[in-house]
Order: C-alpha cells, then sequence, then structure tokens
C-alpha cells in the first residue's frame, strides 16, 4: 500500500465519529455553555412571571403629564426611576440606570480584550483588563445599591397606600410607586440578577489572582479566562433583558 | 499494512500516557474510594443505594396510608411507637399527618427514588462505560452532584421528624396551601425544610446533568457516532437535556414560593381570607405557580420515563437475540418526546380556569406524545416477535415495562382530553394512571436495569430463581393495586381524601379498598426478596463471566472489577453498532461493538464490505495473521 494512495482515497471522517471533541471546546467550556442555558430558564421563567402579573394589573390610561403613583395602576417606569445622585429634585428619567448598564456593557468589552489577551499569553494585558472588568462589575453593583436605597427610601412626597395612610418608598410587603408587586419583581429580579453579578465578580477575582500568580501561564492556556468571560457575557445579556422589561416596557 | 502497525503502535503510545496515571490510582483509602469517589462507577453505585434506602421509605409511607384507605377502623396503637402523636387518641392515623404521607410518598418517589436513583445510578454507571471513556468529563462535579443529593436527602429526611410534620401540600405543593402557615401545620417549617431540599435537589440535578451532557458529546471513544451509541446512552442524554431546561423554572418558582412564605410578598397570594379577616396580600395568582411547576413537573415524566425506556431498549434486544426494530425510530421517538414534553405542561390544569381554547390546544399537543409512545411500544413487540427470547429477570421486567406502559399510557389518552379530564380530574383514576405509566413503568426499568447490570456492577451473578419470583408477584401485584383504583376514580373518589367511609356514595368501594391495601402490602414485602438477593448476590453470588448475557455493548469488555478508569490498556475503538444479533452468516449470534467488518466478512452486509478499507484507513486495525 503506497503511501500517496493512501492519502488520495483518505476516507472522510465524521468529526462526530468518535475520539474527539465534535465542538471542538474543552469540556470545562461545554460546561459553561449548558449551565447558561439552564440559568438562562431560570431568568426567562422569572421574566414569564413579571409579564404575567405586569398584565393581570391595571394600565396607567391618562396623559403622561397627569400621572400619579397609584395603586390602582402599575406605574410609569419613566416616572419612578428619575433620581441621579447629587443631581437631588431634578427629574432624569432612566439617566442613571442608562449610566448603570453602560458600565456594564463597557466591562463586557473589557472582558473581550481580557479573553483576546489570554490568546496572546500577554499576562500583563490579562491583569490589566480583569481589573476593569472588576472594577466595571464593582461599579455596576454600586449603582444599584444606590438605586435600591433611593427606591426603598422613596420620594419626598411619598404615595399613598391602600388604607388612605401617606407612605414612602417600597419594601416587599408595601410600595409607594404602585402596587406592591411591581416593587416585589422589581427587588425580586434585579436581586437575583445582582447576585449573578456579585458571584461574577468574585469569580473575576480569583481568575485575576490566578493570572496575577501565574497559574495560568504555566499550565499553559488561559482558558478559565474564556470560560468566566462566557459568564459575564451572560449576566451582561440578562441584564439587558431586565432592562427592557423592567425600565422601557 | 506496514502504515497500519506503525499507526497502531502510535496509538497505543498516545493512551499508555493516560494508562500510566490510571494505574497509580488504586491507593484509594477507604474514604476516597467509598466515600467521596469521584469514580462514575463508585457514585452510580452511591446512587443506587440511596435509591434504595428511599424506595422503601417511600414505600413504607403509603403502605402507611393504604392502612387508612383499606381498613379505617383499624386499630393503629402500634404504629405509635413509629408515628407517636401522629396515631390521634383513637388509635387512627392523625387526618394531617394522612396529608403529610401522601405528600412525601408522592415527593420520595418522583424525585429521590425515580430521578436520583434511576437517572443518577445509571446516567453515572453506564454513560461512561457504554460510551468508551474513562471517567465522566468531571469526576469532580459529579462527586458535588451525588454529595448535593445527599444532602438534600438529609434535609428531607429530616423534615419527617420535626414537631409540626412535613409538608403536607401535596408533592406538587400548590400554594396559597403551601404558602400560609395558618392553612396546615406541614406549611410551617416542614414546607421550608422541602423547599430548602428541593433547591439542592436542583442543583444536583443541574451538575450531573451538564456533566452527563458534556460527556456524551466529548468524550466518546473512535468510531462511536451518535448513530453507533446503544439507545440506553440516548436516553440518557436526552433525560439530562430535559433536566437542564426544566429543573430551573421549578427553581425559580421554588425561589418565588420562598418569598411568599417568609418575606411578605405576594407573588401567588391575592385575596385570601382567614376566619373572616383578609391577608393584606393582593395581586398574586397561584395559578403562575402551577404554570411554573408544571412546566418542570410535565418533563419530569420524562425525566422519570426515559431511562427506564432506554435499559428497556437494551435488555429486549440482547435477549431477544435480535437487533433493536427500527432503531432510528427509536431515537427518533424519544426525540419527539422530549420536544413534545415542553408544550404539553397546562394539561394538568385543564380545570384551573384555563381559556378551554388553550385547553384544546393543549389536549392536542398532549395527545400527539401517543404517537411517539406507541412507535416504542411497536418497536419492542417488533424486537421480540420471532426473537430466540431468554427470560432472565431483567428481560422480564423489561416485558413488564411494556406492558404497564401499555395499560397506564392509554388512560392516558383520556385524561389528555381536556373535556373527560373535567369528570376524572384529581380523581383516583388519575392516581391509578400516573403509578402505572410512570411510577410502575419507570420501576420496572430501574429493576430491569439492576438485574441486567448487577454482573458489571458487584462482578457477581444475582439469583435468578428468587429475580423470577420477585418479578411475578411484583408484576402481578402492582395490577392488583393499580387496576381497580380506576373503577373507584371513574366513580369520582378524589384522590388525596383521608376517608372513604365517610360518603355514602363511596363506602360501597370498602371492600375494593381493602383488597387493594392487602395487594400493596403483598408487593411491597415482594421487594425484600430482592433485596435480599441484592445484598446476598453482592458478597456470596456466583462469580459473574465477563459478558453473561452475551452482549454487544462496551462495557462488557472490561475487567470482571473494572478500577478507576475502566479498561487497563488501550479503550477499544467501535466499529459498529451494537445491535447486531443473530445477523445471518455469523457463528456467533452476537458481533461485539468492538469487532470491526474486517473480520467478519461472512456475515458483511454490502454496504458494510465497504466500510472495511475505511476501517483500514481511520483505525490501523491489526488483523492477527498467526490466527487466520
Amino acid at each position: 500500500m503506497s503511501t500517496t494512495a493512501a492519502v488520495i482515497n483518505k476516507p472522510q471522517r465524521s468529526i462526530w465519529a468518535g475520539g474527539q471533541s465534535p465542538l471542538k471546546a474543552s469540556y470545562g467550556k461545554l460546561m459553561m455553555w449548558f449551565f447558561l442555558v439552564s440559568d438562562a430558564f431560570t431568568f426567562s421563567a422569572l421574566l414569564v412571571s413579571y409579564g404575567m402579573i405586569r398584565f393581570s394589573h391595571a394600565a396607567y390610561t391618562g396623559s403622561a403629564e397627569a400621572f400619579n403613583f397609584s395603586q390602582e395602576w402599575w406605574p410609569i417606569p419613566e416616572k419612578v426611576f428619575e433620581a441621579v445622585p447629587f443631581l437631588h429634585g431634578v427629574p432624569a428619567p432612566l439617566v442613571f440606570v442608562g449610566i448603570m448598564t453602560f458600565i456594564l456593557i463597557l466591562s463586557s468589552v473589557t472582558m473581550v480584550l481580557a479573553v483576546e489577551a489570554g490568546h496572546r499569553m500577554d499576562r500583563r494585558a490579562v491583569e490589566k483588563w480583569m481589573i476593569w472588568t472588576i472594577i466595571g462589575g464593582a461599579l455596576f453593583l454600586g449603582c444599584q445599591a444606590w438605586e435600591w436605597s433611593h427606591f426603598i427610601h422613596g420620594t419626598e412626597a411619598g404615595g399613598q397606600w391602600i388604607d388612605g395612610t401617606t407612605i414612602f418608598g417600597a419594601n416587599l410587603v408595601q410600595n409607594q410607586y404602585g402596587p406592591p408587586l411591581f416593587a416585589s419583581l422589581f427587588f425580586f429580579i434585579t436581586g437575583f440578577h445582582g447576585t449573578h453579578v456579585l458571584s461574577g465578580v468574585i469569580l473575576n477575582m480569583m481568575v485575576f489572582y490566578n493570572t496575577a500568580v501565574g497559574t495560568y501561564e504555566r499550565r499553559g492556556h488561559y482558558e478559565m479566562v474564556e470560560k468566566v468571560g462566557l459568564y459575564w457575557h451572560f449576566v451582561d445579556l440578562v441584564w439587558v433583558f431586565v432592562f427592557t422589561f423592567f425600565y422601557l416596557v | 499494512m506496514a502504515t497500519t502497525e506503525v499507526q497502531f503502535e502510535d496509538h497505543i503510545a498516545h493512551h499508555g500516557a493516560d494508562d500510566h496515571d490510571h494505574d497509580h490510582e488504586h491507593h484509594d483509602n477507604f474514604i476516597t474510594k467509598y466515600i467521596f469517589s469521584t469514580d462514575h462507577k463508585m457514585i452510580g453505585k452511591q446512587y443506587l443505594i440511596t435509591g434504595i434506602f428511599w424506595a422503601i421509605l417511600g414505600g413504607a409511607l403509603s403502605l402507611i396510608f393504604r392502612l387508612q384507605l383499606g381498613f379505617p377502623e383499624m386499630q393503629l396503637e402500634w404504629l405509635r411507637p413509629i408515628l407517636g402523636k401522629w396515631i390521634t387518641e383513637t388509635g387512627s392515623i392523625d387526618p394531617e399527618f394522612y396529608l403529610a404521607l401522601v405528600t412525601m410518598h408522592g415527593t420520595i418517589m418522583v424525585f429521590f427514588v425515580l430521578t436520583a436513583g434511576l437517572s443518577g445510578t445509571f446516567s453515572n454507571y453506564l454513560i461512561p462505560l457504554q460510551i468508551g471513556a474513562r471517567d465522566m468529563a468531571s469526576g469532580f462535579i459529579n462527586m458535588l452532584s451525588y454529595w448535593f443529593f445527599f444532602l438534600s436527602s438529609v434535609i428531607m429526611l429530616s423534615s419527617l421528624f420535626i414537631e409540626t410534620g412535613p409538608a403536607m401540600g401535596g408533592w406538587t405543593v400548590y400554594p396559597p396551601l403551601s404558602a400560609l402557615e395558618v392553612a396546615i401545620p406541614g406549611s410551617g417549617l416542614g414546607m421550608t425544610l422541602w423547599l430548602v431540599a428541593m433547591s439542592f435537589f436542583i442543583i444536583s440535578t443541574l451538575l450531573g446533568g451538564i456533566n452527563y451532557i458534556t460527556t456524551v458529546i466529548n468524550l466518546r471513544t473512535r468510531g462511536m457516532s451518535f448513530s453507533k451509541l446503544p439507545l440506553t446512552i440516548w436516553a440518557f442524554f436526552l433525560t439530562a437535556v430535559i433536566g437542564l431546561l426544566a429543573f430551573p423554572v421549578l427553581f425559580s418558582g421554588a425561589l418565588l414560593l420562598i418569598f411568599d412564605r417568609s418575606f411578605g410578598t405576594s407573588f401567588y397570594l391575592s385575596d385570601i381570607y382567614i376566619a373572616g379577616e383578609a391577608l393584606p396580600n393582593v395581586g398574586g395568582s397561584p395559578i403562575l405557580y402551577q404554570h411554573l411547576f408544571w412546566f418542570l413537573g410535565h418533563p419530569e415524566v420524562y425525566i422519570v420515563l426515559l431511562p427506564a425506556l432506554g435499559i428497556t431498549s437494551e435488555i429486549i434486544a440482547t435477549n431477544s437475540r435480535k437487533p433493536i426494530f427500527g432503531y432510528r425510530a427509536m431515537i427518533g421517538s424519544l426525540l419527539g418526546i422530549t420536544i413534545l414534553s415542553f408544550v404539553v405542561w397546562a394539561h394538568h390544569m385543564f380545570v384551573s380556569g384555563l381559556n378551554p381554547f388553550l385547553g384544546s390546544i393543549f389536549m392536542f399537543l398532549t395527545l400527539i406524545i401517543a404517537v411517539p409512545s406507541a412507535v416504542k411500544v411497536f418497536n419492542y413487540l417488533a424486537t421480540l416477535w420471532r426473537g430466540n427470547i431468554i427470560f432472565t429477570p431483567a428481560m422480564l421486567f423489561s416485558i413488564g415495562l411494556v406492558s404497564v406502559f401499555i395499560s397506564g399510557g392509554i388512560t392516558g389518552i383520556f385524561l389528555g382530553n381536556s373535556a373527560i379530564d373535567i369528570q376524572l380530574h384529581d380523581t383516583y383514576f388519575v392516581v391509578a394512571h400516573f403509578h402505572l405509566v410512570m411510577g410502575s413503568a419507570s420501576f420496572f426499568g430501574l429493576m430491569a436495569g439492576v438485574y441486567h447490570w448487577f454482573p458489571k456492577m458487584f462482578g457477581r451473578m444475582m439469583s435468578n430463581r428468587l429475580g423470577y419470583v420477585h418479578f411475578w408477584l411484583t408484576f402481578i401485584g402492582v395490577y392488583l393495586v393499580f387496576f381497580p383504583l380506576h373503577y373507584i376514580g371513574i366513580a369520582g373518589f378524589p384522590r388525596r381524601y383521608y376517608s372513604f367511609t365517610n360518603f355514602d356514595a363511596f363506602s360501597g368501594f370498602t371492600d375494593l379498598n381493602m383488597f387493594v391495601t392487602v395487594s400493596a402490602f403483598i408487593t411491597f414485602g415482594a421487594q425484600f426478596l430482592f433485596l435480599f438477593n441484592f445484598f446476598y448476590s453482592m458478597y456470596k453470588g456466583r462469580i459473574a463471566p465477563l459478558n453473561p448475557w452475551r452482549s454487544n455493548t462496551l462495557e462488557w469488555t472490561t475487567p470482571l472489577n473494572p478500577g478507576h478508569g475502566n479498561w487497563p490498556g488501550v479503550i477499544p475503538t467501535v466499529y459498529r453498532w451494537p445491535y447486531d444479533y443473530s445477523k445471518p452468516g455469523s457463528e456467533e449470534d452476537f458481533i461485539p461493538q468492538t469487532v470491526p467488518y474486517a473480520l467478519t466478512p461472512e456475515s458483511n452486509l454490502p454496504h458494510e464490505d465497504e466500510l472495511v478499507d475505511r476501517e483500514k484507513e481511520q483505525d490501523a486495525i491489526v488483523v492477527d495473521d498467526n490466527q487466520s
């Protein structure tokens, strides 16, 4: 059997025929993908629940100028989220949450740069971009803490509770801005997302530490950066949906 | 030929490095070998033993409430040492504890026995062995998966012992019953523990599932394409996919319920009056919970059933000494069931006020599931047809599965009709239906799997004779228990009710209920034959031959008691599908997957002769010249 003939007649062999990774991905990366698919269903379930509860409440039908907070209708988000730190009393609808979203998306960009630096085996660059990603995540969490605390403390005018008393702010039981479930869902879903961001930041810190002490350099690849990168982009993507549901619709 | 030999040696050299590691892993101490093991075989056995424990407990709970249903006047004072204050002053079962019994029986059987005990055992044990892998993709995550399950088990078990009792709201734990502690004592701490345990259970399933899927995709040995996978692996693979997509939705639903219970939200609560006082909760909807629950709950039925169907496919083909009939149709029907399982959940909610138009859509989708199910039944029967059937206990249980799957499946067609369901909803007809089609069928699959793979698991044979007695008692017993329930159900008696005899309309069924209870006791008792057989054979059974069932799949090419790493040398290469039984021309009536077509010219079909060249090119088979 001559070698040339063997090459010419070499039969086609499917990549799915076993003995190799058909998706050209390590088991760890595949597992991360499947986890994210699963987690996507968790968030979908929560957002679908949001939709169902949202549409079982009455919507506000009057003009936007005449809008006031009431237990009778679901509030207009632009009227709820219009505060910005240090600009007390200046209505700036969705400006602050826009900044938050921008920060989170930027941190996704820096994550991409960290992954890219990992492919080049450039340890210094990975460290730099991981630091920026961690800062971005932490900033987002800080902003969310401010947003929550403002939401909890409420506006100066407050709102009417069902029994006619004036209440300020919102918690899991009462809500000055509208039906209590608006606040409950806000706390639950943004909180659930925030927990994901928090664990993402912690994972990023661990990866940063391993990068800094040279674990990945010794290992010969920076795949861990890619894996946390997948998670981070997922958390970012989920925020886009959460943002759409709570702030835009 | 020279080239091929060189390649072959390369192959050995390449794998040699791996093997080196594995040879040194036999110095495990007790803790790393039996407790915190990362070996998929040990983890599979851990799941099996835990599952057996739960099955005994779950079965025993059902006997207690069967006593109440069959013999409502009976003095149960003798149970006081075990049940304590749950036996009332008059010596009968406390009505609230009765609800706890049915709740915990359902929870334990569905999740801890037939999900973890079945899929956990056999996915772990068989996936690496049948696809030709040294272990799961991540042995560590696999170990975590078991220990999360264990933690969940401990919490669920401990809820049985608290003063206010375990969860009492039914295994579906519908709010508001499960959300309000004032509603029923079990909705206090018991319900909290239930939710915590289930959260850990979901994490365990998730960790297990991503491992199974990744392993099947990434670690198949050379030649093991998806179209050569044993149907067991196809079933486990799709089961894991269903679990991956369905369980997170229950997780969300459970988290919302936890908030309603503990933090004052009202996601599921609205307009509730207790003793004339309105609760402050407004705006929520209990129907929302039902949607979230059944989006898991219905696929869960197939999580329970598919592994059993996969195991049955394998066992029926092996013991009929015939190729499985319609291999691709079997895969297709598994896929069909997988997809359809996600779009039928609202058939559990026909009477919840669902829009009748929506009901008819869900009815239509539900009835479509009968098609892939019927394909499977037809293929089992066609495989058995004119086979050289060998009635091993595993084979009997597999045929038993087909039987109960048919009898239970047919009533599913009744229940899937939204109009008929108005009459039958929440009656014993439903109980009879799902205990046959899902409970018994999966249990039979589990038993078939244990009998079939016991020799591989423990290197010894189980007693066939005890196995036959166990099978016939179980098979007849299951029908005697569940068949009469259809009549009680059609007569309109609702499930979960404490007492039949309080209503004149149902007093007529007292004798039938006594009959069911007696049958249940006999059936449960028969399981101790199995337990004895299982544990006795583990130590004293006859040493098993390497391939006791003369089967084609890869696990039978491992040593008798495979170590960590499964194959001492090279991982075998696969050349053919796993169902070459009684192939015309072949001397033996089975040709294992590892035998290349080049070695079987006498039995090759024309298109298989063409594959011979390909085998040489890619895998460098060395035909041993000395032997020929």
